[in-house]
Parts: C-alpha cells; sequence; structure tokens
C-alpha cells in the first residue's frame, strides 16, 4: 500500500489514471509520515512538507522485516528486490 | 544561397530531447530510470555537435547573424545540460536522514489515515483483512512524495 500528502481525491485519480488496485492512504497532516521520521521540509509545492521515498515490508506481527531508504529520490527499490525480500515472510 | 548550420540545430533538438525524455518516458524503465544512462550519451553527442556549430559559425563567409545566434544557443544548451546534472545527481540526494525511521525487526507504528474513498484504514487492519480470502502474509508500506 501507498502512502503520500496527497489528497484521498488526487490518489483516487491517480489510482484510475493508472490502474493501481492496492491501497492508497492519504496523509495531508503528515501523521504517519512524521511517525516514521520520513519528513521531507519544504519539498512540496508552495513549501509544503512531503514524504521522502521509503519502503517498508512488514509482517503480520507488525514488525519490519526489509526496507530500503533511497540515497536519491531518483532512484526506488525494484519490484525484484521486493520480491525477494517477500519470499522471507510466512 | 543561405546554409543551414546544421550541426547547431541538430545539436540543439538532440538537448531537448535529452532532456524531455527522462521524465517521460526513460523513468519508465527501472534501469533508465535509475541512472540516465541514455539521457548522458545523448547530451555528450549534443555537446559535440554543439561545438562543430559553433565553429562553423565562425568560419570565414557566414553572416554576422549566425555569429550571434549560435552562441545563444549553445548557452542555452550548456544551461540545460548543467540542470539535468544538478537535478540528476545534486539535488536528488538531497534527503533528510530519517534516522528514527523504524529498523528492520523493529515495530512498525500503528497508524490510520483514510484511503480514496475517504474511510479510515489502519496498519492493523492492512495486516489482518483476508485478501482473496486468505489472510495477508504482510505489508508493503510504500511512502512516495506525491504530486502535492
Amino acid at each position: 500500500m501507498a502512502i503520500s500528502v496527497d489528497t484521498p481525491a488526487e490518489s483516487r485519480d491517480l489510482c484510475e489514471k493508472a490502474g493501481y488496485t492496492f491501497t492508497f492512504l492519504s496523509d495531508a497532516n503528515l501523521d504517519a509520515i512524521r511517525r516514521y521520521d520520513l519528513v521531507h521540509a519544504g519539498q512540496g509545492i508552495g513549501g509544503h512538507d512531503i514524504a521522502r521515498p521509503a519502503e517498508f515490508l512488514i509482517d503480520t506481527k507488525g514488525t519490519v522485516r526489509w526496507r530500503m531508504l533511497t540515497e536519491n529520490y531518483w532512484v526506488r527499490a525494484r519490484p525484484s528486490q521486493i520480491l525477494e525480500a517477500a519470499k522471507a515472510l510466512e | 544561397m543561405k546554409k543551414i548550420n546544421w550541426p547547431l540545430w541538430l545539436g540543439f533538438a538532440i538537448t531537448i530531447f535529452a532532456f524531455l525524455s527522462y521524465p517521460l518516458l526513460f523513468v519508465k524503465w527501472e534501469t533508465t530510470r535509475d541512472f540516465p544512462w541514455i539521457n548522458l550519451p545523448l547530451f555528450m553527442l549534443a555537446l559535440v555537435l554543439l561545438f562543430i556549430g559553433l565553429r562553423r559559425a565562425f568560419a570565414p563567409g557566414r553572416r554576422l547573424v549566425s555569429k550571434i545566434v549560435a552562441p545563444m544557443i549553445a548557452t542555452v544548451c550548456v544551461l540545460v545540460v548543467a540542470m539535468f546534472i544538478f537535478v540528476a545527481f545534486i539535488a536528488s540526494r538531497w534527503l533528510p536522514a530519517s534516522t528514527g525511521a523504524p529498523q528492520v525487526n523493529q515495530k512498525a507504528p500503528e497508524f490510520t489515515l483514510p484511503d480514496t474513498n475517504n474511510k479510515p484504514v489502519s496498519l492493523t487492519e492492512l495486516l489482518t483483512r483476508p485478501i482473496n480470502n486468505q489472510p495477508p502474509k504482510g505489508v508493503l508500506l510504500v511512502y512516495y512524495r506525491g504530486y502535492w
């Protein structure tokens, strides 16, 4: 599932355009983004705070099993890396 | 007859293509997204052509207007290349350290946020709600910059 500061309506537009069927959550107040220490201050349009890119794989007990905090936002986790990490889940 | 300075204009066209093709095209494949493997050689080719074009513009017999236009075009192109390199290799690395982000083997902090239908959804719910009548094996949490 995906989290950003976009509103539910903006995320719905994105899902419709891109055909995404997984869950998109809207964190306009940076509630979860702050709790995960991922605030990228002043990077949004008009100087709004946004999330830096990050991926976490969480097991059913709620424990982080794998994560990626990129050092360059042009570089994101690849599906192959995530599938490899997901093999360890049960 | 007036001869067109084709290396100059081709260099200009390739510069613009190399700049725009990253966000519009090459961002779609992970290899060309993570590193601009195609855009950088295109910029190199464009700069070589621009250099040839500049030499042509200042060759004997060229009109004054080509001596004015060619350096202007070349300057614009160099600025475009510089901007691309700045965004790709410098500005994109300006990220917070996020030292407080949950580590592997730590508990993922709980949250409840509205989904695209404005319905509140919690992390616990996502970790327990069955998918196709099967219990989930976990959740992949993707934080992204959004379109603001």
